[in-house]
């Protein structure tokens, strides 16, 4: 709760930072586009960072920005937040190769953010072995269709937590 | 990480995954530092599975570097400061 000049408090709306994998798995920007309207409907306000790639395939999918928000580059959004510059309520990771295992890792260590690690792809069950920091794993074999995904992301149901 | 693109480096290891790349620093170099994600190294903050192993060989540093795309590699740079500021850390 913060105080405004006129005396009253006021409450900052919760925030979820979405980090984007490679987008390699066509199912990624389905689901980050899915996740950020469930989001938004809660009154969470989404911040996605990912690579050039992963957030152009969004930008370009919402161009009038009906569901995307601030978009960021990932490495400025690790720098932010190591240096104490900016932090997030909850943090989403997107996992399909050991790199986003790996950002998962770095932002479980340094965000105070609940973390979320969505794993997907041919590899998913080897990759969810491999998630030993504290964290809500949401994951299902899913490549290019992103219902088994979207499914086990609804039965969490992250933004009602 | 742009800084570390421009650097001069030489690649010791790639295509293995973060933990083999750990694995890989302490068992060949006898002198490493355990660091936590997020530590500055060439003006850089390292991403990485805690603790993050960064080798030491004379004047050269030998470290993880991760993109989400090409998995981590592991770079060796010779730089005589940094390798001195982090033999200077605690064991």
């Amino acid at each position: 709760m913060d105080e405004s000049v006129t005396g009253e408090t006021t409450t900052q709306p919760a925030t979820a930072l979405l980090v984007l994998g490679c987008p390699q798995v066509p199912v990624q920007t389905s689901i980050a586009l899915y996740l950020i309207n469930r989001l938004k409907k809660a009154g969470i306000v989404p911040i996605v960072a990912g690579n050039k790639a992963a957030n152009t395939l969004l930008v370009v999918a919402d161009p009038d920005r009906h569901y995307l928000g601030e978009v960021m580059d990932l490495d400025r959004a690790v720098v932010q937040i190591t240096e104490k510059k900016r932090d997030f309520d909850r943090c989403f990771v997107f996992i399909h190769n050991d790199a986003g295992v790996t950002y998962a890792g770095t932002m479980s260590a340094i965000s105070k953010a609940k973390v979320y690690t969505i794993i997907y792809g041919e590899h998913y069950e080897d990759l969810q072995k491999q998630i030993d920091f504290p964290c809500t794993t949401i994951a299902a074999k899913a490549v290019h269709n992103p219902l088994p995904l979207k499914k086990a992301l609804d039965e969490v149901a992250p933004w009602a937590a | 990480m742009g800084c570390v693109e421009s650097m001069n480096y030489e690649i010791v290891l790639r295509d293995a995954t973060f933990k083999e790349s750990r694995d890989y620093i302490k068992k060949t170099y006898a002198e490493f530092r355990d660091v936590q994600p997020g530590f500055k190294i060439f003006d850089t903050h390292v991403i990485g599975l805690p603790p993050i192993a960064i080798g030491l060989d004379g004047d050269f540093v030998i470290f993880p570097f991760t993109k989400p795309c090409h998995g981590t590699f592991l770079l060796r740079v010779e730089d005589k400061e940094e390798a001195a500021r982090l033999r200077a850390l605690k064991k």
